[in-house]
């Protein structure tokens, strides 16, 4: 498990964070640019020492101003992929990747080079120079080298802000293929919410050089507190579900989870597997009773558990579904009308829903990813 | 008929040898002052880096003048030289090798700085992540990648330093075969009458040679670029 906490002085501000990491899984630090997040890293990785604190992972100790403990960057063996990949121009792509994994004593490697270059998809790029290579190869290829050295955490630093959006979309998947298929906690900072919504398991929230909150995705995207932090615009719940079963002759995929179903436009995965939407809390409405004669198809029975404004004219509902959250922007009009009150029972019709370009396959635009169902 | 007289062969080859020398010895010393200059911020920079350009805008017989007073046979340094190892600058090619060592240092330090200040030090950061230390990171990712201006630097250099007049006759004066370097005879020849002919086939020699440098320089750091994959 990685334990941090570290105090720093940024320029104006001072940077004080503490978080704990798990062993497994992606750990999202989202921010705005400017709030610290790739100072934590880069005080992980050894690259920037803190004033004070400790940085742990598990019994090793990194960094500890109290003991006077400062692991050099290179004896750490903390990977990491920066925003510009940074490959050696003068190397091959096999030689960058085997940069890492030549300094590793032989009994030491895990991880192997030929299902790295598998797993990256990178074999067709092995003699070629990073000169020649696409943004999305390039950080592939980054990816690789990184975890070639055999490190005990990957640090990955915006690894797709200087990618468009096609290959932002083409990245992903190889980000949730070594989340999932690689054991190697993986410590992500990233401004950009769905690239936290889709990768992360957990969620730590930083605004101006503190944690503001640190959880479970779904639980810290569900508080209303928050929304000004991760951005009014992309307010919203995080539901994670699994495909129950498809209706082809109709083209939609019925998607369960503890607190009822959803109805989506059919997606290109197999009943049982793990799906996880981001529904905008405008796309929300709240209603005293199930709707007749309307066009919506997901009405979802749900409690009200907290009410917050959000704006001069608008408020936040948060509505407990089973288990999960979801969250509906409304007018406060309407929340004095239909006496939205914590406890009130209601029903949640939800209008849209968008989904990560993951379960699509579509490229990472709003507009082809929403659908009103 | 030979293309060179036994005279024009002496001096040329002591010339290249005077400069290769001077180039070898000079090559390691100027990429370190040319690393750590264009790296590293220190107190008292501005004098190291003063120091390390002062031979190209000091008169170089002022610099042959403080070769003489300090590596002489009584000169403090040259004094201990000669004392303890038995070793004889004045007046000899390593006294000449020294001269031109000296003159041409800064050409190779500018150049080679260049290329070292235009090294994307992010490029060292990710070496150190991969597990690469100071030294490792030197040899794998500097060196390579300044190698251009590593090359230029030396070529022009000792170009330079084939051509060095006045450092080279201040300290070890003009002996022919033993420090009279091209430059040097060029200049007997003119002082001697009837000379003239002499003086321009070595006048010629070391057009030829000073052009074929430069050339070859040109040639060779572009092939290194593409070898390091910068174009």
């Amino acid at each position: 498990m990685l334990d941090l906490h570290i105090r720093q002085r940024l320029g104006a501000f001072t940077l004080d964070i503490a978080f704990t990491a798990e062993e497994r899984g992606v750990t999202a630090l989202f921010g705005r640019s400017g709030s610290g997040k790739t100072s934590v890293i880069n005080a992980i990785a050894g690259l920037r020492r803190p004033d004070a604190g400790h940085i742990r992972i598990g019994d090793t100790v990194f960094f500890d101003s109290v003991r006077r403990i400062d692991v050099p960057v290179e004896k750490r063996r903390i990977g990491y992929v920066f925003q510009e990949s940074r490959l050696f121009p003068h190397m091959t792509v096999r030689s960058n990747l085997q940069y890492g994994l030549r300094r590793v004593p032989a009994g030491e490697r895990r991880i192997a080079f030929e299902p790295v270059v598998d797993l990256l998809g990178l074999g067709h790029l092995l003699d070629r120079r990073p000169r020649g290579l696409s943004g999305g190869e390039k950080q592939r290829v980054a990816f690789g080298r990184a975890l070639l050295a055999q490190p005990r955490l990957l640090l990955m630093d915006e690894p797709m802000a200087s990618l468009d959006a096609a290959r932002k979309a083409e990245i992903m998947p190889y980000i949730e293929r070594l989340r999932d298929e690689m054991n190697i906690p993986i410590v992500l900072v990233s401004h950009a919410l769905d690239e936290v919504v889709r990768l992360a398991t957990t969620m730590v929230l930083i605004a101006e050089g503190r944690v503001r909150a640190a959880g479970p995705v779904g639980t810290v995207m569900g508080r209303l507190d928050l929304s000004a932090v991760t951005g009014a615009q992309d307010a919203g719940a995080v539901l994670d579900l699994t495909v129950e079963r498809h209706v082809p002759e109709d083209g939609l995929s019925v998607l369960a989870f503890d607190g009822g179903r959803l109805t989506v436009p059919q997606i290109d995965r197999p009943p049982g597997a793990a799906v996880r939407l981001h529904i905008h809390a405008r796309d929300v409405i709240i209603a005293l009773q199930p709707p007749s004669g309307v066009s919506l198809r997901n009405t979802l029975t749900a409690t009200v558990a907290e009410v917050a404004e959000s704006g001069p004219s608008s408020a936040d509902v948060r509505l407990a579904v089973g288990g999960s959250f979801l969250i509906a922007r409304i007018t406060r009009a309407a929340v004095r009308e239909l006496e939205l009150a914590p406890g009130r029972l209601v029903v949640a019709l939800v209008k849209g829903i968008a989904f990560e370009p993951d379960s699509s396959g579509e490229a990472s635009d709003r507009r082809k990813r929403v659908v009103d169902v | 008929m030979e293309l060179l007289t036994p005279m024009e062969t002496t001096a040329l080859l002591l010339s290249l040898r005077v400069a290769g020398v001077a180039i070898a010895l000079g090559l390691p010393v100027a990429v370190l002052a040319a690393w750590v200059l264009g790296r590293y911020s220190f107190p008292g920079k501005t004098l190291v880096d003063g120091l390390v350009h002062l031979p190209l805008v000091l008169p170089p017989v002022v610099t042959g003048y403080i070769l003489l007073v300090t590596m002489g046979t009584k000169g403090v340094v040259g004094g201990w030289l000669y004392q303890t190892f038995g070793i004889k600058l004045i007046f000899t090619a390593e006294g000449a090798s020294l001269a031109v060592a000296v003159t041409s240092f800064p050409l190779m330090v500018r150049a080679i700085r260049l290329s070292v200040e235009a090294i994307d030090s992010g490029l060292e950061a990710a070496a150190r992540t991969l597990g690469a230390g100071p030294v490792d990171r030197f040899f794998t990712i500097l060196l390579p990648l300044m190698a251009p201006g590593l090359l230029s630097g030396a070529i022009v250099a000792f170009a330079a330093a084939m051509g060095e007049f006045g450092a080279v006759i201040t300290f070890v004066s003009n002996i022919p075969g033993k420090t009279q370097t091209l430059p040097l005879a060029i200049y007997a020849a003119t002082q001697e009458p009837g000379g003239d002919a002499v003086a321009a086939r070595l006048a010629a020699i070391s057009f030829g040679v000073a052009l074929m440098a430069l050339m070859l320089s040109e040639f060779l750091a572009n092939r290194v670029r593409r070898l390091i994959g910068q174009v």
